[in-house]
């Protein structure tokens, strides 16, 4: 569908819709809704990392003045229903009940067990104090392979490991194992001339995003509950909520606040459910809201990992086997991406011989969510440093290495169907001419290439195009709004419709004014909501053109419809004049109504996204500190609707990834209590560490959207791990294979490779 | 990878007649994305298959 084509609004930089409101904090975000009457409260949250709950005394807590409910695990309906959230990997629904109000046992520090209203937050803090749990502590397992071992303590007595071509006799923590495979691996490095094996552990790592989970809630007399909370999809976690309190999907409302960032963290509930069952019991409305710590130590991280990896090439550089084994840290409750990152890691490779195991493993750790392209970073980090290590043992330029090998159309992709058209040839082309990566590097400093990769999803979304009366737009849809999503509604809105983009607005409706959208991931939004206004746009058309061929006494189909008028066709009386969208919408009463369209979809043909990163690094060698001096972000987009938020994408997934392999990481003490739960020890990058990263936005349209649209969320993020470590690995003459590269590490890496 | 040959016109009638001669895979099935042609589908029944149609099912992918 997709073609060259000189579109009028479609690439164009226009001022994001929300963007003054966010800078002049006018904009409402979870923590910003306040009812009448309105409480407040707090989670009680379990001391230790495994332990059996033997009683929980709330009287003490309740009888305090000003305490309005208390609630435990008893007060909320068992989940037996072990549907997936999300995709494959994504955990289960009883998971997700637990993990917010854990039942007869904790599994991490930080695990919910309580929770109160009070009419202060002080109060509230006050109550949890008096709450008396008993525990009787577990053997703990922190360790991702220790966990692994038939000997290891039990999270979950009942969990037997899924993937195996037949059930196992005793239970484990390896909640899934996925295996890929596909020609003969032995033959395969048979063949190979050099031959390179890793081993990598990475860390555990938090999304990250600035507004803490908040929420406020009220449940009517009749039962009735609204919720207000920022989310990356209202509708997706109306069913959370609905399902985990029990009442039905009707009995549930959700109204999307502005979001400060999800990155796939908030894609599933932590506090709702509880403010839900807090406001029926107390007939109060109740807010809550998470301090940072507790963001940390109760809310989605992402799954640290241990990964080993073998790759092979001839000498002209052609791969002839690669091998990669990773576990993945679940946390306390299955769900780890393993699917995700078995599928991906081999993705940008044309290989006849190739084995992946992938392994969902629980520890006692907080429960994993989704981040950005999840699992990829961390399985593709393993496979991007051995093709930089097999270019070095080559003498080969490692992106020339990369194009040798590189995955086109037709290439039949590791996870089965052969890839469409696709952008890596465009995107490794481009760095391999790009000035920062032809320039010298700088003196001290190494320089890193990788290659990144998402597939991108489609799913459901809904949306109306309401035409006002004087001709401007009303666009409704239900995907919250991360990355200036509107404003690229409103450009293809405008682009269909033939308008001026400053002629429509859109609105992210809440779960009772509109249609259902699925969550706000998977890069899905630009490509399958777009789609689904771009076809609410169509229906207004339809509309419109009908309308003036009612008017000029014409059939419809000698009307068309042209830079937003309907004008006639070719044979149609000289004296009829065009009519504007305005024209048509004046006289709507006159013609049938108010003019509106409406699209519902399960988008398909979704378009992968490839990147390549470049980066330099410098190492301070005395102090272990790494200074970014430049990097640069290449992906391809399909077609950039609105090219500065395109951009935004990548530098915003450029710095993330570049904070996990530099600082970010989990720091437990022996007993799984997190050392660093707070902004100062738990290091992002923040302005002043990094330089403006450099984007080039490669177009090679997605040929399933009529824009050519592919997902750019998340792609970003999955290379710049592999690039540091080959930066690091260039820059220091030898390979540091785990991650972070935070000062310790190098230090540490520096001492060992002096003492040889 | 194991290959097996069915006739089916479109998603649907493939699951049908999968899951009618493996019922084991039933569940594991439905659960399932698939890849017609090299394009991805998530529950779409109703889409057709062509002739000599090439077919993968592989785990939904969900995203961050």
């Amino acid at each position: 569908m997709a073609e060259a084509i000189d579109y009028k609004v479609v690439g164009t930089r226009p001022v994001r819709p929300d963007g003054a409101d966010k800078v002049t904090g006018r904009a409402q975000y979870g923590a910003d809704m306040n009812l009448p009457n309105m409480i407040y409260g707090k989670v009680l949250r379990s001391p230790h990392a495994h332990a059996k709950i033997l009683s929980i005394d709330t009287s003490r807590a309740q009888a305090m003045d000003g305490v309005f409910a208390v609630i435990t695990g008893d007060d909320f309906p068992s989940v037996n229903d072990g549907g997936e959230l999300g995709g494959e990997g994504g955990g289960s629904l009883s998971g997700l009940a637990q993990n917010i109000m854990a039942r007869d046992k904790v599994r991490y520090n930080g695990h919910a067990v309580a929770a109160v209203a009070a009419k202060s937050l002080s109060i509230a803090e006050a109550a949890l104090d008096a709450i008396e749990v008993q525990y009787e502590k577990l053997e703990p397992v922190f360790d991702v392979l220790k966990a692994m071992a038939a000997d290891a303590p039990l999270l979950d007595e009942q969990c037997f490991t899924q993937g195996l071509p037949e059930k196992p006799e005793k239970p484990s923590n390896v909640a899934g194992v996925m295996t890929l495979a596909r020609g003969d691996l032995e033959d395969g490095f048979a063949q190979a001339d050099v031959i390179v094996e890793n081993e990598h552990v990475l860390p555990m790592a938090h999304q990250g995003y600035i507004e803490p989970h908040a929420c406020t809630a009220t449940v009517a007399e009749d039962g009735h509950a609204t919720v207000w909370a920022s989310s990356q999809g209202h509708f997706e976690l109306r069913g959370q909520v609905a399902a985990l309190t029990g009442k039905g999907i009707s009995k549930v409302r959700f109204v999307p606040m502005e979001i400060g960032g999800g990155f796939g963290g908030k894609t599933r509930v932590y506090l709702e459910p509880l403010a839900v069952m807090l406001s029926e019991k107390s007939g109060r409305p109740v807010k809550m809201m998470m301090t940072r710590e507790e963001v940390f130590r109760a809310t989605g991280p992402t799954s640290g990992t241990v990964a080993r990896v073998k790759v092979g090439a001839k000498k002209d550089g052609t791969l002839t086997a690669a091998q990669l084994w990773i576990a993945l840290e679940a946390g306390a409750f299955s769900g780890a991406p393993h699917a995700p990152a078995a599928m991906a890691v081999f993705a940008p490779y044309k290989l006849e011989n190739f084995k992946v195991e992938a392994f969902d493993v629980m520890v006692n750790k907080p429960t994993v969510a989704a981040y950005r392209a999840p699992g990829a970073p961390q399985s593709m980090h393993a496979m991007e440093v051995a093709v930089n290590e097999l270019a070095i043992k080559l003498g080969m330029d490692p992106i020339d290495l990369r194009l040798k090998n590189a995955a086109e159309e037709g290439t039949q992709a590791p996870y089965g169907p052969k890839f469409s058209v696709i952008g890596l040839k465009e995107c490794l082309e481009a760095a391999k001419a790009h000035p920062n990566y032809t320039k010298p590097v700088p003196e001290g400093a190494g320089r890193g290439v990788a290659a990144g990769f998402w597939f991108n999803i489609g799913q459901q979304s809904s949306a109306e195009v309401h035409i006002n009366p004087d001709g401007t737009v009303q666009v409704v849809e239900g995907s919250p709004d991360i990355g200036g999503s509107r404003a690229s509604m409103c450009i293809m809105a405008a682009e269909t419709l033939g308008v001026p983009y400053d002629s429509i607005r859109a609105l992210i409706g809440d779960t009772e004014t509109t249609g259902f959208c699925n969550v706000t991931g998977g890069s899905r939004t630009t490509f399958a909501t777009g789609l689904a206004v771009i076809q609410a746009c169509e229906d207004v058309i339809a509309s419109c053109k009908s309308r003036a061929a009612a008017l000029w006494g014409v059939d419809e189909d000698q009307v068309e419809w042209e830079d937003g008028q309907a004008v006639p066709g070719p044979g149609v009386n000289a004296d009829v004049k065009p009519m504007s969208l305005a024209d048509l919408a004046a006289k709507a009463h006159k013609t049938g109504g108010p003019i509106m369209g409406k699209a519902s979809l399960n988008a398909q043909g979704a378009g992968p996204s490839f990147s390549c990163n470049i980066v330099d690094l410098a190492f301070d060698r005395e102090t272990g500190k790494v200074d970014v001096l430049s990097f640069t972000a290449i992906q391809d987009a399909g077609t950039a609707i609105h090219p500065a938020y395109v951009e935004g994408q990548y530098q915003g997934g450029a710095a993330q990834g570049i904070g996990w392999a530099l600082n970010e990481e989990y720091i437990f003490d022996s007993n799984g209590v997190m050392q660093n739960a707070g902004f100062l020890d738990y290091r992002v990058p923040v302005a002043s560490d990094l330089p403006m990263i450099d984007t080039q936005i490669i177009e090679v349209p997605n040929p399933s959207h009529p824009y050519g649209v592919r997902g750019v969320g998340e792609t970003g993020i999955v290379a710049p791990l592999a690039a540091c470590t080959n930066a690091a690995r260039d820059a220091l003459g030898f390979l540091v294979p785990d991650l972070p590269l935070s000062p310790p590490r190098v230090l540490a890496a520096l001492d060992a490779q002096e003492k040889g | 990878m194991r290959q097996v040959e069915v006739t089916a016109e479109n998603y649907r009638d493939l699951l049908k007649s999968l899951e009618e001669r493996w019922p084991a895979l039933a569940e594991k099935l439905e659960r399932s994305a698939v890849a017609i042609e090299g394009q991805i589908y998530q529950d779409a029944w109703l889409e057709p298959i062509g002739p000599d149609a090439e077919v993968h099912f592989l785990p939904r992918i969900e995203g961050g």
